[in-house]
């Protein structure tokens, strides 16, 4: 069996035909499609009451820090979880099949390293709100 | 098994048109009304009982999904019937207004209950006499509040005129009149 650049045509053919799909129902139905492009219609939907101010306004930067050390300790309590469940019978075998005392030592581990890091950016203000 | 409910379920009705194996030919017109009138996305516009009755409809028991509506709009750009369910105060109205002008074309809208008709049992200072003064109805359900099989009904007239509007009637100048009647561009 030989491979020549002509085998590949169909998908050729496939691609024109979804983007011809694609460009032909874009293109019908601005044009086919009533519209109405009064200045109500095109304001911005606010459930109907009049839109007050810009929505592109400044930021305080602490809004952002304050998420992302949300998200760090919110994924180290996720990680908690299959741990509490393995902690002690994960397939209800008996008490002697969990992880046991070496487990405990070793959440307690990435629990204190992590709390280090807790008192560090309590230490450097991340979290104090006001100035 | 326990004896199970059959019943007979029927397709959507085909256009008239030329048929051949394999094929069909119709007018557009008929296309997009049929397309259209099984597909509408009814936009909520609940403000008081009326509103509990539409959650009925919309609930497995009556289930407006059946006619093609199962996907409500909460934003006006993709909704095509805006259904006014409840009392429209005085204060209320511009809003109002103002989703249905927000609304793109083709659009219809759907008068629950006699609060929204008429105003109600609500002959007060403070209440909008009916919603057709403001903006264009097209079907109204009767009621205090109606049933829900009343506001089915009320949905499968406004499949009829869905159906049947001709394509050009957006952009006629008898529908231009009639928006100005309401003061709207």
């Amino acid at each position: 069996m030989t491979n020549s650049a002509q085998d590949y045509l169909p998908i050729v053919y496939t691609i024109i035909v979804a983007a011809g799909f694609v460009v032909t129902t874009m293109v019908a139905t601005h044009k086919l499609g009533p519209k109405r492009k009064s200045k109500k219609k095109l304001e911005s939907f606010e459930c109907g009451i009049d839109v007050q101010g810009n929505a592109r306004i400044p930021f305080s930067v602490k809004y952002f820090l304050v998420a992302i050390l949300f998200v760090l300790f919110d994924v180290e309590v996720i990680f908690m979880y299959p741990w509490a469940v393995n902690f002690r019978d994960p397939d209800g075998a008996g008490p002697l099949t969990g992880l046991g005392i070496v487990g405990f030592i070793e959440m307690i581990t990435f629990m204190a390293f992590l709390m280090v890091g807790f008192y560090y950016i309590i230490r450097k203000g991340a979290l104090k709100w006001e100035d | 098994m326990s004896e199970t409910v059959r019943t007979k379920l029927e397709m959507a009705k085909t256009p008239e048109g030329v048929e051949g194996p394999g094929f069909f030919l119709t007018s557009m017109e008929k296309a997009v009304g049929l397309a259209r009138k099984n597909s509408i996305w009814p936009l909520p516009f609940a403000t008081s009982c009326c509103g509990i009755e539409f959650m009925a409809t919309m609930a497995s028991h009556y289930d407006l999904g059946r006619f093609g509506s199962e996907r409500l709009s909460f934003s006006p750009r993709q909704a095509d019937l805006l259904m006014v369910m409840g009392t429209i105060s005085k204060k209320m109205g511009p809003v109002l207004k103002q989703v249905y002008e927000q609304m793109a074309e083709p659009r219809w809208v759907l008068s629950v209950g006699a609060c929204a008709s008429s105003g109600g049992i609500f002959d007060t200072y403070s209440v909008l006499q009916g919603i057709d003064r403001i903006i264009p109805v097209d079907v109204y359900v009767p009621g205090c509040p109606p049933r829900p099989e009343q506001i089915i009904e009320g949905l499968l007239k406004i499949q009829d005129l869905v159906g049947n509007e001709s394509l050009r009637r957006r952009n006629s100048e008898e529908y231009k009149k009639l928006l100005n009647k309401y003061g709207i561009e």
